[in-house]
C-alpha cells in the first residue's frame, strides 16, 4: 500500500470523506480537508492539528476551484492523492420529477467532481505522478426507477473517471473509481437499506486501493451481483422492481 | 515567457513539474519557469510576490540532494539563459550567462587551446549552479574551487538590482558558495587555462590500504595537475582502504589534432560492443550489496594487474568527466535513487575518520557502492566545503525501507566529521541536521543570515535544503 504524504479530500466534513481524511492524517499524511461546513473541519483540525489543513469551500463554486486548488496544494506542501467524496442524494419519490433536486445532484456529484479532478488531472499529467480517486457508487451501474438522476450522476462520474484513466495511465497517474454500496452516512440517514457499510470500513478500502488504478467494488458480493445486474437485458430490467 | 496576468493570480497549471536532486532520492513538485533575459527574471520575482510563493534557483539540477528543489515553490531554471556574452580565443577569457555549461565552455575553448581551470566530474552543470555550490575538481589541491578562478560575476538580488562583484569584494565570496540563497548569478567572467594538447599523461597505481592511499596523494601533490583515487568500500581488515589512484599531468607538446572535439568525444559503445546508453540496464541487476561487492573486487583486481604503476595517455574529457561515460547510469538506482555523501576532513584526521566511516557502513551492512578520495586546499568562500585535507565521496543506494537507517548512519558519521574539524558540501548534502550545519558553519552562518536580511529581507529565495537545515530560522 502506498504511503501518501500530501492529499486533498473534497467533502471531508462528513461520511466517507471525513473518515478518509482522518485515516490519512492518522498515517502521517498532510491533508487538505475541503468542505462547506467550517465547524466540522475545525473539529478535524483539532484532532490532527499539524496534519489537517482546513479549506472552507462549496464544491459547486466551480469558478473559484483553480485558485483554491492551487493555494491548498501550496499549503499542504504538494499532492500525491486527491479524493473527491462530495455527494448529495436527496430523497426523490418514485413519481417525483424535481429539477431542483436533480440539478443539485448533477452540480455536486458531477460538475463539482469535474471542477476539482480536472485541476488534479492537469497537475498530475505534468508531474507524472499522483492518484486521483472518485467515490462513485453501485447505483451508477444501471438506471433504476427509484433514482434516475442520482444513478445518472454516478454513471457520469464513472465514465469521466474511465476517460481520465485512459488519458493519464501512460503518464504514470493512477485514476481510481470506488463503488461502495449503501454506507451509513448522513446522506443515507432515515433510509432502510440492507447491508449498510460503515464509513470507516469504506475509507480504509479507499486508501488501500488509491494507488491501484481501475474500478473497485468495496464489497466482493457487490462485484458479483452488479456484474449480473449490468448484463440483464433492458427488456427484462424494466420489468424488475429494483 | 507565458506569465499570468495580474488579475489572474493562480500560477499557470502547465508549469508544474516534478523536479529531483541528481540522486533522485529528493523530489518535489514546483512551478518551473525558464527565463531567457534579466527582465524575465525580474517578472518571475514579481509573480512570486503576487502569488505568495518562494523561489528556488536551479541550474542543470546536478546537486545530489535538495539544494535545487523546493516543494510548491517557483523553480527558476536557468538552463535556457545560456549565451556567451563574449569570448576571446587569444586570451581565453569568456563572459557567460548562467546557463552556459562546463561542456559549452570546453567545446568553445579547447579548439583554441583553452581548457576550463576547474571542472566537476560531469560536464553538465551550468556555471550559475556550479558557482552557487562553488564546485571543485580533481585539481582542488592545486587550483582551488571554481570560484577561485572567476574574474567577475553579476549578482541580481530579489529587488531586481544587478551588482558586479570582483574578488576584491567580500560579497563576491558570499554570492559564490551560498547555494543561490542570496541572489541570482546572472553573468560570469572567467579565464581558461592554456593547454597545448587535448590529452593528459595519466599514472595509475593499485593501492592496498588507507596508508598507501594518503601516501600516494602526498607524494605527488607537489607536481601533479590532477589526483583522484577510487576506494573499494567493501575492503576490510588488511584490505581496508584498498583502491586505485590516478595522477595526471597536462602534456607540454603541441598536438593540435587532440584539441578538436572529435578527439575528445566519448565513445558511443563500451568495449566497441555495448551501446553505452543501455549500460545502466546491465548495471541495474548488479546494483545491490552482493553485485557491488563483486564488481568492486573485480575492479580492484583489474587495477592490480592491468596498467599498475604505469603511465598512459587519456583525453581531457575522458579523464575529467568519468560520470558522463555511462549516460543515465543513475537510473540503475531507481526507483528510490541514491545519495552521495561527501565529507571533508583535515589532513591529520582524514585516514582515521574515513576508515571509521567505512567500518561503520560495513557494520550496518550498508556499504557505499562507490568511494572516491580527493585532496583539497582551503579557500575563503563563505559556505566553503574545502579545507587543508581530504574528501571522501560515498554513493549510497536509497530505498524507502532503509532511508531512516541510512540517515541515522550518516548522521553518526557527520558527528565524527564535526569532531575532527571537518566540513560538508551543500551540493552533496542530504543528511545534515540544523545542529550539524550550525556546528560546521559557525560564525559564517551568522554572516550568511545578516547578508540574507540585507539582500533578501522577505526571504523570497529558499530551497528544500535551506528549510531542512533551518538556515534562516534563527536570523
Amino acid at each position: 500500500m502506498a504511503k501518501f504524504k500530501h492529499a486533498i479530500v473534497v467533502g471531508a466534513s462528513s461520511g466517507i470523506g471525513r473518515e478518509i481524511a482522518r485515516q490519512l492524517a492518522a498515517s502521517g499524511c498532510r491533508v487538505g480537508a475541503v468542505a462547506r461546513r467550517g465547524e466540522r473541519l475545525a473539529e478535524l483540525e483539532k484532532e490532527f492539528p499539524q496534519l489537517i489543513v482546513p479549506c472552507v469551500h462549496d464544491a459547486t463554486d466551480y469558478d473559484s476551484v483553480p485558485k483554491v486548488f492551487q493555494d491548498l496544494t501550496g499549503q499542504v506542501g504538494g499532492l500525491d492523492l486527491i479524493v473527491y467524496a462530495s455527494g448529495v442524494m436527496p430523497i426523490v419519490e418514485v413519481d417525483e420529477y424535481s429539477f431542483e433536486k436533480d440539478k443539485a445532484m448533477i452540480d455536486t456529484n458531477v460538475l463539482g467532481a469535474i471542477a476539482w479532478l480536472n485541476q488534479a488531472a492537469e497537475r498530475f499529467s505534468h508531474t507524472g505522478h499522483g492518484s486521483l480517486v472518485g467515490i462513485g457508487s453501485v447505483a451508477g451501474d444501471r438506471g433504476r426507477m427509484k433514482q434516475p438522476v442520482y444513478n445518472a450522476s454516478k454513471a457520469a462520474l464513472h465514465t469521466y473517471l474511465e476517460a481520465l484513466r485512459n488519458r493519464l495511465d501512460r503518464k504514470g497517474v493512477k485514476v481510481v473509481t470506488i463503488k461502495p454500496g449503501p454506507v451509513k452516512t448522513e446522506m443515507t440517514a432515515g433510509l432502510d437499506m440492507p447491508g449498510m457499510m460503515e464509513p470507516e470500513q469504506v475509507a480504509a478500502f479507499v486508501i488501500k486501493k488509491a494507488s491501484k488504478t481501475g474500478e473497485h467494488y468495496v464489497s466482493p458480493k457487490h462485484a458479483v451481483i452488479f456484474a449480473i445486474i449490468r448484463n440483464i437485458p433492458s427488456w427484462i430490467f424494466r420489468r424488475l422492481n429494483i | 515567457m507565458d506569465l499570468p496576468t495580474p488579475q489572474h493570480l493562480a500560477l499557470p497549471g502547465d508549469k508544474i513539474r516534478e523536479i529531483t536532486g541528481f540522486g533522485m532520492s529528493f523530489r518535489a513538485d514546483s512551478y518551473v519557469f525558464q527565463p531567457t533575459t534579466l527582465d524575465e527574471v525580474r517578472e518571475v520575482f514579481a509573480l512570486a510576490r503576487q502569488v505568495g510563493r518562494n523561489i528556488v534557483l536551479r541550474g542543470a539540477g546536478r546537486s545530489y540532494g535538495d539544494a535545487a528543489i523546493d516543494a510548491e515553490s517557483i523553480a527558476l531554471d536557468f538552463t535556457q539563459m545560456k549565451r556567451f556574452l563574449s569570448w576571446d580565443p587569444e586570451t581565453g577569457i569568456a563572459e557567460c550567462e548562467p546557463g552556459v555549461t562546463i561542456e559549452d565552455l570546453w567545446r568553445t575553448g579547447l579548439p583554441h587551446g583553452w581548457w576550463p581551470k576547474v571542472v566537476s566530474g560531469t560536464m553538465f552543470p551550468t556555471l550559475g549552479g556550479a558557482l552557487a555550490m562553488n564546485i571543485h575538481g580533481k585539481n582542488n589541491f592545486r587550483m582551488g574551487t571554481l570560484g577561485d578562478n572567476v574574474l567577475e560575476i553579476d549578482l541580481m538580488t530579489v529587488d531586481g538590482k544587478v551588482r558586479t562583484l570582483t574578488p576584491d569584494q567580500e560579497l563576491f565570496y558570499a554570492a559564490i558558495s551560498s547555494a543561490g540563497l542570496l541572489g541570482v548569478i546572472t553573468r560570469v567572467k572567467l579565464g581558461m587555462k592554456k593547454v597545448h594538447s587535448g590529452d593528459l599523461k595519466v599514472y595509475a597505481e593499485s593501492l592496498p590500504n588507507w596508508d598507501a592511499q594518503i601516501e600516494a596523494f602526498e607524494k605527488r601533490a607537489e607536481n601533479a595537475d590532477y589526483m583522484v583515487s577510487w576506494v573499494d568500500c567493501f575492503g576490510s581488515g588488511a584490505g581496508a582502504g584498498r583502491g586505485l589512484f590516478h595522477a595526471a599531468w597536462h602534456l607540454p607538446d603541441e598536438d593540435s589534432e587532440s584539441l578538436l572535439p572529435f578527439h575528445q568525444d566519448l565513445p558511443e559503445k563500451i568495449a566497441k560492443v555495448v551501446p553505452k546508453s543501455q549500460v545502466w540496464r546491465i548495471l541495474k541487476p548488479l546494483n545491490n550489496r552482493f553485485g557491488m561487492k563483486w564488481l568492486n573486487a573485480a575492479k580492484h583486481l583489474s587495477g592490480k594487474f592491468v596498467g599498475n604503476r604505469k603511465m598512459h595517455t587519456q583525453s581531457l574529457v575522458a579523464f575529467s568527466f568519468l560520470l558522463d561515460y555511462v549516460p543515465n547510469w543513475r537510473n540503475a538506482y531507481l526507483p528510490d535513487g541514491f545519495i552521495q555523501y561527501q565529507t571533508f576532513v583535515p589532513k591529520e584526521a582524514a585516514k582515521r575518520v574515513f576508515a571509521k566511516q567505512i567500518e561503520m557502513t560495513q557494520e550496518a551492512k550498508m556499504e557505499p557502492f562507490l568511494g572516491v578520495l580527493k585532496k583539497h586546499k582551503p579557500d575563503r568562500f563563505l559556505l566553503s566545503h574545502s579545507l587543508d585535507g581530504y574528501s571522501f565521496a560515498l554513493d549510497f543506494k536509497v530505498s524507502e525501507e532503509t532511508w531512516p537507517r541510512l540517515q541515522r548512519l550518516c548522521q553518526r558519521m557527520n558527528e565524527m566529521v564535526i569532531e575532527s574539524g571537518g566540513r560538508f558540501y551543500l551540493a552533496k548534502d542530504g543528511t545534515l541536521t540544523p545542529e550539524h550545519a550550525q556546528a560546521y558553519l559557525g560564525e559564517n552562518l551568522t554572516t550568511l543570515q545578516l547578508l540574507k536580511k540585507e539582500l533578501d529581507p522577505e526571504g523570497l529565495l529558499t530551497s528544500g535544503q535551506a528549510r531542512r537545515l533551518k538556515l534562516f530560522e534563527s536570523a
